[in-house]
């Protein structure tokens, strides 16, 4: 009965998000006051109805209810409850569920603070959303709805996917999807003030938290899912530029390019139809990213089976929302308008490169993962683009723009003195540069250019951030004693500062990892030692162990470095019992410094486990700098987010004037 | 006027830095196309000899052999045509297992030994890389390959 109730709830869902959207939008465009009231009441109301369906949904998965089909092949009476929680986006249609839950709590939470807004642009954003709720509601009920049942019901469930059942499937899929659905609040925020016609430094604060926020949660969603491969997968790398990696670091990229020009839009009314273009391609290149997961075009961990009507629909919904989008912006843009001039040399025109050098990342990215596609489309033949094509492109790409992040927050807005940067600079460039030539020399005995020019560009970084945050402090500093200053800094320039050693940190981890990681693939008797970057993996040998829903081989590993025992590492190799598919649980010992990684590859000798086995051993210096300088990313984005200026304009129904000199 | 060519001099800057950029990433894209092909097309001579490519198939029942150093292993592809022996020196994925569908990066040595750097094993619930079940469809639509395919279990054949 319950599943019934849910498909229900969905069903009622849409004609009220297809209501309320036409409603508000023809509403806001005819000024009619009542129309446009609608969509407050008609958005939570949504975002109920899509709520129930989805604890419907939970509740079948909770009680092991295996006559709903979804529920059948995902779960199984013995997966642990957290994992029954979490299964029900462990398949295509329960994460297309939860997609949609997002979008609704998006869309609810904006209707909830945004009092001061004035009512035809919140009915536009609102309705705006609502009306991409309907097409994705469109999608589940014809092409994936999670409620069918399965009759008669089967006794038992095909079990959730083993790589699944890890923590972070609790994790990842929220995280990334809270990034994902996010950028619809900006690309509403774009349409509306599009229909609108008007786009000024209000729209842009108004607009600016929520797309930090969606990029804190992509940047977040991201790394971890580059975490749990790294641990999972037991390769040891953490990022593969598999296509659906490449589909989520596309509007990650894109949404980087538009937090920087909204910067713009909101101090100085520059870059207006820029940024509005920027939140129409983050948005799309999300929706384009959903079009290659789900419709099974491409083959990776993340790929569900493929169904032709699945894949067509959403081309179908993309084609759509690009198309439209941008038959608007043509016939909109001029008047919304450009927005002032700067100089050549001025925090105008090194945001411009900023953006100007994002977009071509997200364009090469783009072209590497739809470039086989295409071929294929064509019948041209099967290939595929490796992830040396990535690695060639990205550094000559990337490394400017860290170059230049050095220098920004430095330069005055409107026009800014290349000779006191030079003065300001100098000796952070020199600092810069002789760390980088010393540090690999000195820890780690050698050195090439590539390590070398990322410990500069991350050094770089990081002494022009404390550079620059020291100065600002000294130059507000007035009276006051030296604490109270710094923490008098506003938020959002703490925000911006932390985030840009986030990069500095992770920039680090990726050029010592790439340049000094070892691995070795060897046999190994009980007993036996092998030696790593002065390490030694002593092998102990193989126990089995019994887990909830599986039978592993357990291994011990003893590391010792100078005659002393560190950690005893236990790598498993596991076999749940309803799919009969194994899986490598590496060990892992987690340091500031490095990791080090053993997994169990196969005993040599199947029948004799207790023998000898392959094994796989790996150094990883600085790895979890990578997913730390992510998190703070993240973390001075939330900062940013939280900063006083976005809490007071609630409060008060006025925008503020331009404000022009909020730092120099 | 000093500041209008100043603005066309940087703007000329730009697009050449913008073209110089795009013929090297394109240049970048060409060198790292891996091209996928079947057993039957390697074995006809339409793989390339000195570049890598991808090979894939159904790793053959009763192939998978351990080499002495107790790292590398042998193993056959085939497409129910025709066979190619694959070696890889490092440890298998999870997902890789005889009978089902399995992906090889790498390149053909001089005795016709393809020598992979990376066996890619995944795949959806039917165990089938989508290169792969394609390279399957077009064995079986020649025909050649009946008498093969009965060997394999019905529920892996892609559908």
């Amino acid at each position: 009965m319950i599943p019934e109730f849910g498909h229900f709830a969905l069903l009622l869902a849409l004609p009220v998000a297809v209501l309320v959207g036409v409603l508000a939008l023809v509403g806001a465009q005819k000024n009619h006051a009542r129309w446009m009231a609608l969509a407050k009441p008609g958005t939570r109301l949504l975002a109920f109805l899509v709520t129930l369906a989805y604890l419907c949904l939970t509740q079948a998965f909770v009680a092991n209810d295996f006559s709903v089909l979804y529920v059948a092949q995902h779960s199984n009476s013995l997966l642990p409850l957290a994992y029954r929680i979490a299964g029900v986006w462990g398949g295509h249609e329960g994460s297309l569920l939860l997609w949609m839950l997002m979008l609704v709590w998006w869309a609810a939470l904006v209707s909830v603070f945004s009092r001061p807004l004035a009512a035809p642009m919140l009915a536009r954003v609102l309705g705006t959303l609502c009306l991409v709720a309907f097409g994705f509601l469109l999608f589940i009920l014809l092409t994936s709805n999670p409620f069918t049942r399965l009759l008669p019901g089967v006794a038992e469930g095909r079990d959730l996917n083993p790589l699944l059942q890890d923590p972070g499937l609790i994790l990842h899929p929220p995280l990334l999807y809270m990034g994902y659905v996010g950028f619809s609040v900006a690309y509403a925020f774009a349409v509306a003030a599009l229909l609108a016609g008007q786009l000024d430094a209000a729209w842009a604060r108004w607009s600016r938290p929520w797309t930090t926020m969606a990029w804190g949660f992509l940047t977040l969603g991201i790394a971890l899912g580059s975490w749990w491969a790294y641990y999972e997968l037991g390769w040891g790398g953490w990022w593969f530029w598999d296509p659906v990696e490449n589909a989520s670091f596309m509007p990650w990229l894109a949404g980087t390019a538009l937090i920087h020009s909204l910067a713009v839009t909101e101090k100085r009314g520059s870059f207006k139809n820029w940024t509005v273009l920027l939140a129409i391609s983050a948005f799309s290149l999300s929706l384009l990213g959903t079009f290659l997961v789900r419709s099974g075009v491409l083959t990776s961990v993340h790929a569900f089976a493929a169904d032709p009507a699945r894949g067509i629909f959403i081309l179908a919904f993309l084609a759509t929302v690009v198309g439209l989008s941008l038959v608007l912006f043509v016939w909109r843009a001029p008047k919304v308008g450009l927005g002032g001039r700067f100089g050549l040399f001025s925090r105008e025109s090194l945001l411009l490169s900023n953006n100007v050098i994002l977009v071509v990342a997200t364009a090469t990215v783009l072209l590497g993962t739809l470039y086989p596609l295409l071929i294929d489309a064509l019948n041209l033949g099967k290939l595929s683009v490796g992830p040396p094509y990535f690695n060639a492109v990205f550094v000559p790409i990337m490394a400017p723009l860290l170059f230049l992040m050095g220098i920004g927050p430095f330069l005055r807005w409107k026009a800014a003195s290349a000779q006191e940067i030079v003065l300001r600079l100098k000796w952070a460039l020199v600092a810069a540069l002789a760390i980088a030539v010393l540090l690999p020399m000195l820890i780690y005995g050698d050195a090439w250019p590539l390590v070398n020019l990322g410990i500069f560009l991350a050094a770089w970084i990081l002494i022009a951030a404390v550079l620059h945050f020291s100065r600002q402090v000294w130059t507000t500093r007035g009276s006051s004693n030296l604490l109270t200053a710094v923490l008098r800094q506003p938020l959002h320039f703490w925000g911006m500062h932390l985030a840009h050693i986030g990069v500095a940190v992770f920039v680090a981890g990726v050029a010592i990892v790439g340049g000094y990681e070892e691995e070795k693939d060897v046999r190994m008797a009980p007993g036996e030692i092998v030696t790593l970057s002065g390490y030694e993996f002593r092998f102990m040998g193989v126990l089995p162990v019994k887990g909830p829903n599986y039978e592993a081989l357990q291994g011990e590993v003893e590391l010792w470095k100078n005659n002393r025992l560190i950690r005893r590492l236990r790598p498993e190799k596991r076999f749940y019992r309803s799919s009969a598919m194994p899986m490598t649980e590496a060990a892992i010992d987690t340091g500031f410094f490095g990791d080090l990684y053993v997994s169990l590859g196969e005993p040599l000798d199947r029948a004799r486990p207790e023998g000898e086995w392959a094994v796989r051993v790996y150094s990883k210096p600085l790895v979890d700098w990578i997913w730390g300088g992510c998190f703070l990313m993240a973390f001075g984005g939330l900062l940013a987010v939280c900063d006083r200026r976005y809490r007071q304009s609630r409060r008060r129904s006025t925008p503020d004037p331009l404000t022009v000199k909020t730092s120099p | 006027m000093k500041a209008r060519h100043e603005r066309l001099l940087l703007i000329a800057g730009g697009l050449v830095a913008l073209g110089l950029m795009a013929a090297f990433v394109l240049h970048a894209l060409k060198d790292n196309l891996s091209l996928f092909y079947a057993p039957a097309e390697v074995l006809a001579g339409k793989a390339p000899r000195d570049r890598a490519f991808r090979i894939g198939g159904l790793v053959e029942a009763g192939s998978l052999v351990r080499q002495p150093d107790g790292v590398s292993v042998r193993f056959v592809v085939t497409d129910m045509q025709e066979r190619v022996t694959i070696q890889y020196k490092g440890i298998l994925p999870d997902l890789f297992s005889e009978g089902r569908g399995v992906v090889a990066q790498g390149k053909l040595d001089d005795q016709g030994l393809f020598i992979a750097s990376e066996v890619l094993a995944k795949h959806d619930e039917n165990y089938m890389p989508p290169e792969v079940a394609a390279a399957l469809e077009k064995a079986h639509q020649e025909g050649a390959g009946d008498a093969n395919a009965q060997t394999l279990p019905p529920q892996q054949l892609p559908q």
